[in-house]
């Protein structure tokens, strides 16, 4: 447990140390900023049409800041958090492997579980962090409308889980290889084939369209987003993190009976 | 403290060692010398459980490196040659991280780490990243994370390469100072180093232990015979036919032509034979005039260049 607290915050404190996380942080929220200026001026543009001419109004049924700016956002926060965390965790085995300073830590009297939680807990925090960083928005549409609460809440929670994945997959990607680009692509490229596996369900028979829809991430973040915590995904998202710590485990193990 | 049974490890169908076996006692300094790629390296990692061996059995401290890898890493510090080091932390914050690691207790960390960064000679860099710093301080902070846990067994990797001759004598002085209370594995290929200073020599090469002896029984054992060099004023072929007639004497030679007629001669002696007090007497009776006389003893390189081509055990 020690061990696991102090490589946590090593790993923490790198990201800073070595300015990845003002890089990563920064740009992430650049990027979610400037979307969410998008989407939040389209609304009211929307809204000031449909106050104004009635024939706009009757298009819409209502004219929900829930369902046009809240729920959006939180698709569009999924996808830049599908390019930014390779970008965290590619270092986290591949920098080590590279310098050799794996051939120390590994040395200690450190469990191998506790060298993969805590470099895993370190790119949490990050993105915990990261995810924090957004709040504003929130103030934002809360000053000027009334979302939804329930649906905010949830819209977090399923996309701290969702980035958690990404993480548990990025790091087990990192621990396959001592070349950092080599684990951004893998991670991104998996990431983005788990993503995306939804949409050729619709060419798929019924029985293999469900499968994919339900190996895919996107639906089980809708769900989130709709204000609704579905205990499949959750348990989706739970054992697709265990399912890549446990790969982590494995490969790292792998080197002690490795010839 | 360290034995090490039939220790054999194949990189594929490559050999990195084979069949090595060897014990090292307690608080004893020992030198691993080899060639690069004999297996010196490999040898560390399978005693610091960093890499499984394919077959044999190596014990530390009484635990196994496979079956009890925990136990045997609380109990070793160790140097990789290629020192690697977190850049991105300052010598301080690293030396503590690492001491947390390694089990020392949370109260003594602050101590330890202040009392190890003195010891190594690490107050002058106390504020700066250990990626800015020279390679022989990099040194120190790698000595001194293998040092913070006061471990017993220590297992250093070419511990003074890429450093300055200050900065060898330094770093060998600290080592020799551990002896006596820890156990040293000591890898090198500069052969000065392992007589000044390890107890006992392995020597290795291509995976294979070619000899095991202190460093004055390597060179005494290797030794045909002892040999004797003289520098004399005189004719050259008068010295070389009255030095013959000593008792003990088994060969002369004319080594080179100095200047001022003061020539270089090798005496060979006969195996345990003993003619120090009887040569100057022949000089001086003679009227020539002796500069100097000295045993010829058998460097190091001598022995592991012999040892390396031949493939002698002794």
């Amino acid at each position: 447990m020690r061990n696991f607290f102090l490589i946590f915050l090593k790993e923490f404190r790198t990201y800073f140390n070595s300015s990845i996380a003002f890089v990563v942080i920064t740009i992430f929220l650049v990027l979610s900023g400037y979307f969410f200026y998008n989407i939040f001026a389209t609304f009211s543009t929307l809204s000031f049409q449909a106050m104004t001419n009635p024939l706009v109004a009757q298009q819409f049924k209502e004219l929900s800041i829930t369902e046009m700016v809240v729920r959006p956002f939180f698709g569009n926060l999924s996808v830049f958090m599908l390019i930014m965390l390779p970008m965290l965790t590619m270092r986290i085995f591949s920098e080590e492997k590279k310098s050799g300073t794996i051939e120390l830590l590994l040395t200690y009297p450190v469990r191998d579980s506790e060298v993969i939680l805590g470099k895993f807990a370190g790119c949490l925090g990050i993105f915990t962090v990261m995810l924090i960083l957004t709040l504003p928005c929130f103030a934002l549409v809360l000053v000027f409308g009334e979302p939804e609460m329930g649906v905010i809440v949830s819209g977090y929670f399923g996309l701290f889980l969702m980035g958690t994945a990404f993480i548990s997959l990025g790091v087990f990607a990192s621990s396959l290889t001592e070349n950092q680009i080599v684990a951004a692509v893998v991670s991104f490229g998996f990431l983005l084939i788990f993503f995306m596996m939804g949409f050729s369900a619709g060419f798929a028979s019924e029985r293999i369209g469900n499968i994919l829809k339900h190996l895919s991430f996107m639906p089980h973040l809708s769900n989130f987003a709709k204000g609704v915590i579905d205990t499949e995904d959750v348990v989706y998202y739970l054992l697709f993190i265990f399912f890549c710590i446990f790969l982590n485990m494995r490969s790292l193990e792998s080197k002690r009976w490795r010839g | 403290m360290i034995e090490v049974e039939n220790l054999t490890k194949k990189y594929g169908s490559a050999r990195g060692i084979d069949d090595v076996t060897f014990t090292v006692e307690k608080g004893e300094v020992l030198g691993f010398l080899g060639p690069n790629g004999a297996g010196k390296t490999t040898t560390m990692r399978i005693l610091t459980c960093f890499i499984p061996a394919t077959s044999g059995k190596a014990r530390v401290a009484g635990y196994d490196v496979f079956e009890d890898a925990l136990d045997v890493r609380k109990r070793i510090g160790y140097l990789p040659e290629s020192v690697p080091l977190y850049t991105d932390m300052l010598v301080p914050v690293y030396l503590e991280f690492v001491a947390g690691l390694k089990g020392v207790d949370r109260r003594d960390i602050k101590n330890r780490v202040a009392k190890i960064m003195d010891d190594c000679g690490l107050n002058a860099v106390s504020k700066k990243y250990i990626g800015e710093l020279s390679k022989g301080y990099r040194q120190r902070t790698g000595l001194a994370q293998a040092l913070i846990n006061d471990p017993e067994v220590l297992i250093l990797d070419e511990p003074t390469i890429g450093l300055d001759p200050k900065q060898i004598i330094d770093i060998r002085g600290l080592i020799k100072n551990l002896g006596g209370r820890r156990t040293v594995i000591l890898s090198t290929h500069i052969l000065p180093e392992v007589s000044m200073t390890c107890q006992r020599v392995i020597i290795i090469n291509e995976g294979r232990l070619v000899a095991v002896d202190t460093p004055q029984n390597l060179t005494y054992q290797l030794q045909r015979s002892q040999q004797i060099l003289i520098r004399v004023k005189g004719p050259e072929k008068e010295i070389i036919s009255e030095l013959s007639k000593i008792n003990g004497v088994s060969r002369i030679t004319a080594k080179e032509n100095g200047v001022n007629g003061i020539n270089a001669y090798l005496v060979e002696l006969k195996k345990d034979m003993d003619v120090g007090n009887d040569i100057p007497p022949v000089i001086v009776r003679k009227n020539w005039s002796l500069y100097e006389m000295r045993p010829v003893g058998m460097s190091l390189e001598d022995i592991f260049i012999k040892l390396v081509t031949e493939e002698r055990i002794h």
